[in-house]
């Protein structure tokens, strides 16, 4: 499975990470390379080959001058008829719709203060019909979405009860197509609805322990390879309640530069001190290990209780995977603890959907801490947080959400069972497998025709999100547009969530789409793409040759939902 | 003749102008070549470290456990296993009880209409709603939900989160910031502390329920206010409590407090999770309870929004809430009727208002040590199990609350149990009190 042929470029190709001309297999450059090799076979936990599985490419092309120049401008603009919009309303030319204090609190101190708002005010609400699309039917492959009109450029809304039937969907966090409302397959959670109702309404310690929960807690623990596993009602509490539990004042969290805000907030709320490191860098995360060991905490040089370093799986809003063997490399060495955060990349990757310490070959037990989430691959919600079984037993008890917060609703809890046992073949079918392949060969597809085309997206190639740059903000919000009005529905980040001059569009790959939509999509992304001069990428592929040519008529008949 | 005075006054001017102007120039570029050629240094590098001695720091440096060892009989080791659904009738670890722990007043867990609603919306939407409210998150049993409960609690909006404890944790900080400043009850749940420690404003905390500390605690806010005008009219003040106390069972005075808000210019955050569908005539919840009127408000999450079959059992609820207004009077008489039936239990005193469904049963007198509470209480707990009454201790996380209550046992009144339960799980009580509190 050798990956390594390099695209041919013209000299502007430019990768961020490394400094290195080329990432041509992952976290080979940096100096670790040898000892990886060696511990990665003595292991014996990976496959019986002993071949290293993984060898994904991960690219971050930096799109010409122009286009960041451009970029500029476009704010300088919006910013400037900002200015003059408040001045107009100031003056009271123009009518403020903004949230107003009643009368009897008029001199109360404001609760929003004019300038926090400008951005709100002034870009965001301009164009936010692209996000909160409502939706009225199952989050699969396909969906329908609510039609809203604004009279007043997005201030309000209204519902015209009218629904944009069929939309491909693009956007929901559906990789291995569990979001389904099939009968059959949904038989044992109706049961459960029936027999417990929906909710528990009390917490593990008190009385809200079933026995399903902890049935919940063998197979996820089972399924990670791992002695015990707690899970959670909310995947964001998860971080934000289970971090403090495990660090405190005195020990030191190195946080990746892009991780989630639920971590951020988990490690702010466990009153550690918390260092940051470059995206992915490994360079730069021993600069900050060795600093940390060698001087020990600020103005006392006591030595850290703790050190802990906090990644993710896939970061989705770049597409890269962690460079886990490295970092497993480098916490041995330093003696620190590991937490991995797989809310996108389990189920997602690796050959039976372990996530990324399958994809990577690692045994799961170098990792202190594992968690994830049950929204993205198994189509219901909550969380798990998995690793020894100290580790879990006292998360039991000490945990923030485990004491104050009710457990997880039982007809979900029936979901991810089912949606596990499914992945794991343990149901007698081969469906979980099947969905799996489905999916990565999905990823690779679609990856390689965008690629072709000439846009420019990031990340790694075997991750099933996709970031397509689209830079400029007048740009998104046409995308996001003009893809609606073509059935497509996506998904457009900006400013706030990414740097100012890199706003893009996120695909998320799904086991359930079939080769027709995806190859509607890519038709529509194309003609979108040369409308809108989208296509800023400066390598050429040689490309693959043609599949038998699809005629128009195929590419714009209508995607029934499934309708099982 | 004017141009040509002009142009010579200038020509006075210029030769002085230049010196005064060189010398400072001069010293500038000094200053510039002596920081391009002074040493650097970083202020957490310890440069004076040879790479030998880093290496043995390396080597020696030895890690606490990530975690602490935990002992087998900790008392929050041990689970109460319930088989089946947490129902009237319970099943606590293999004993059938009649369930007076879970917060069910109402009675709708096992509601034969919710459930249905449940089951359509379930083969409408699936289970999971597979993206956050921005990204496709949003369903249409959302928006109505919130329209519902906008309608239901008389504000202009109300916006719903995934999970009951995240709701107040992050509706505080999206309001208060750093450099706000709120004034708390001390008797507030923990999930409004992860809040206000989330917010990074200054927390100021009053006495429970008492209106005469808070007042003077604002008083002295004001005084600080005279002394700095520009600060006080940016810096936003916030009042945060709780309708129905959960740690103390008593109900906040609201009418005491909406006075204060505006002698004080204060904003009120009031936390319901207990009041809701509790206090009030229609279940309205502390405000309809004392009549008062409610403000909007609004809030952001980053989060996969509720799963649409809970939404719509929600909703249903809100029907079955709105269709018949007497379930209210009932659980109300219910509360008295257990009040009424535990007050004389020996060696214990009950702790709340009569109309408070959610009740705490504390020791009268501590033997001093928490840990021995604890475990009597606990006692008394497996006692009424193995009598079929299922309680539950109150839980905390001890080293983590900012006024940890006393040890006490939870007692949870809902409109399913009849009074042949409820004197059946006084006298259970009073049994396990006199045997074991001796």
């Amino acid at each position: 499975m050798g990956r390594t042929t390099t695209p041919v470029t013209n000299g502007k190709l430019k990768i961020q990470m490394n400094g290195n001309n080329f990432k041509s297999a992952v976290c080979q450059k940096n100096g670790y390379d040898n000892k990886l090799q060696i511990n990665g076979r003595a292991n014996g936990t990976g496959p019986p080959s002993g071949k290293r599985l993984f060898q994904g490419q991960e690219s971050f092309e930096q799109a010409p001058m122009y286009v960041a120049v451009m970029t500029y401008l476009g704010f300088g603009l919006v910013t400037l008829f900002g200015y003059f919009r408040d001045f107009l309303r100031a003056v009271g030319l123009e009518k403020c719709h903004i949230a107003k204090e009643r009368d009897e609190q008029k001199d109360f101190v404001p609760l929003y203060q004019d300038f926090e708002n400008f951005y709100t005010r002034n870009l965001y609400m301009r164009v936010r019909d692209n996000w909160n699309r409502p939706i009225c039917s199952l989050p699969g492959p396909v969906f329908d979405v609510m039609e809203r009109v604004s009279p007043d450029y997005n201030w309000t809304f209204r519902l015209t009860g009218k629904t944009i039937p069929n939309v491909i969907n693009m956007g929901s966090y559906n990789y291995l197509g569990f979001a389904e409302n099939n009968v059959d397959f949904l038989k044992t959670v109706a049961e459960r609805v029936q027999q417990y109702g929906l909710g528990v309404c009390s917490t593990r310690q008190e009385m809200g322990n079933l026995g399903i929960h902890q049935e919940l807690e063998e197979l996820v623990a089972e399924f990670l390879g791992v002695e015990s596993a707690m899970v959670l009602g909310m995947g964001f509490a998860t971080n934000s309640t289970n971090i403090p539990a495990l660090v405190g004042k005195g020990c030191l969290i190195l946080s990746d530069e892009l991780n989630h805000t639920s971590l951020i907030l988990g490690a702010r709320l466990s009153g550690a001190t918390i260092r940051v490191f470059k995206h992915n860098n490994m360079q730069s995360l021993e600069r900050v290990l060795r600093d940390a060991v060698c001087s020990g905490q600020p103005h006392t040089h006591r030595p850290w209780k703790k050190i802990m370093i906090m990644v993710e799986g896939i970061y989705s809003m770049e597409g890269s995977v962690v460079c886990l063997p490295d970092i497993v490399a480098l916490k041995k060495k330093y003696k620190a603890y590991l937490y991995l955060d797989e809310a996108h990349s389990i189920g997602a990757v690796g050959p039976t959907g372990r996530g990324v310490t399958e994809l990577f070959g690692l045994d799961p037990s170098d990792v202190d801490v594992l968690m994830g989430t049950f929204t993205k691959s198994f189509g219901a919600a909550g969380g798990y947080i998995a690793g020894k079984k100290e580790l879990v037993d006292y998360l039991r008890s000490h945990s923030h959400s485990a004491v104050y917060a009710s457990a997880m609703s039982p007809p979900v809890t029936e979901q991810i069972l089912r949606a596990m046992r499914c992945i794991m073949g343990l149901d007698g079918t081969t469906i979980g497998q099947t969905r799996v392949h489905r999916l990565a060969e999905n990823t690779r597809y679609f990856r390689s025709r965008l690629q072709e085309m000439g846009f420019i997206i990031y990340g790694n190639d075997d991750s099933p999100v996709i970031p397509l740059l689209l830079y400029m903000p007048g740009k998104v919000v046409a995308f996001s547009r003009a893809m609606l009005r073509r059935k497509v529905g996506v998904v457009v980040v900006g400013f706030p969530a990414t740097p100012i001059t890199e706003a893009r569009a996120r695909f998320c790959l799904s086991a359930a789409h079939t080769k027709e939509m995806l190859d509607k999509v890519l038709f529509d992304l194309n003609e979108v793409g040369d409308e809108l001069c989208l296509k800023f990428s400066q390598r050429k592929y040689t490309s693959r040759p043609k599949e038998q040519h699809h005629n128009n008529n195929d590419l714009n008949k209508d995607f029934k939902q499934d309708s099982l | 003749m004017s141009q040509l005075a002009m142009d010579l006054e200038c020509a006075n001017f210029s030769p002085q102008a230049p010196a005064y102007h060189l010398i400072l120039e001069g010293i500038l570029i000094l200053w510039i070549v002596r920081l391009l050629f002074s040493k650097t240094y970083k202020l957490q590098e310890r440069s004076d470290l040879t790479e030998k001695e880093k290496e043995d720091l390396i080597e020696e440096w030895q890690p606490e456990p990530l975690v602490p060892p935990v002992s087998k009989d900790h008392p929050s080791m041990n689970y109460d296993i319930v088989s089946g659904p947490p129902s009237h009738n319970i099943v606590v670890n293999g004993k059938q009880c009649i369930n007076f722990a879970s917060f069910n007043f109402l009675g709708l867990l096992d509601n034969e209409r919710v459930k249905q609603k449940a089951l359509a919306s379930l083969k409408k939407y699936g289970v999971g709603t597979c993206g956050p409210r921005g990204f496709y998150g949003t369903f249409d049993v959302h928006l109505e939900l919130e329209d519902r409960l906008a309608k239901f609690m008389r504000t202009e909006e109300a916006i719903i989160y995934s999970y009951g404890f995240a709701t107040i944790a992050s509706a505080i900080p999206a309001y208060s910031k750093r450099g706000d400043i709120v004034f708390v009850d001390e008797a507030a749940c923990f999930s409004i502390q992860k809040g206000l420690q989330a917010s990074r404003s200054f927390i100021k905390y009053f006495k429970h329920n008492d209106m005469e500390d808070l007042e003077r605690l604002l008083k002295e806010q004001e005084i600080e206010d005279q002394k700095n005008p520009r600060k006080a009219r940016v810096t936003r003040r916030f009042v945060v409590v709780e309708g129905l106390y959960i740690n103390t069972a008593d109900v906040c005075p609201l009418p005491a407090l909406v006075k204060l808000k505006y002698k004080y210019k204060v904003r009120i955050f009031l936390e319901e999770s207990m009041s809701f569908g509790v206090l009030g005539e229609h279940g309205r919840g502390v405000t309809e309870h004392f009549g008062v009127n409610r403000l909007s408000g609004q809030g952001y999450c980053f989060s996969a929004s509720l799963p649409p079959m809970l939404a719509a059992a929600a909703i249903e609820a809100l029907n079955i809430m709105e269709e018949d207004p007497d379930i209210f009077s009932v659980l109300r008489e219910k509360c008295e009727q257990v009040h009424k039936a535990l007050q004389g239990t020996p060696g214990m005193k009950v702790l709340g208002e009569s109309y408070a469904p959610a009740l705490h049963l504390q020791l009268e007198s501590s033997s001093g040590s928490r840990e021995t509470d604890v475990r009597m209480l606990r006692r008394i707990v497996d006692y009424c199990l193995e009598k079929q009454i299922a309680l539950t201790l109150a839980r905390y996380l001890d080293k983590e609350e900012r006024f940890l209550p006393p040890p006490s046992i939870r007692v949870v009144v809902t409109v399913e149990q009849t009074k042949e339960d409820i004197d059946r799980a006084a006298s259970c009580i009073r049994e396990a009190a006199l045997s074991i509190l001796k």
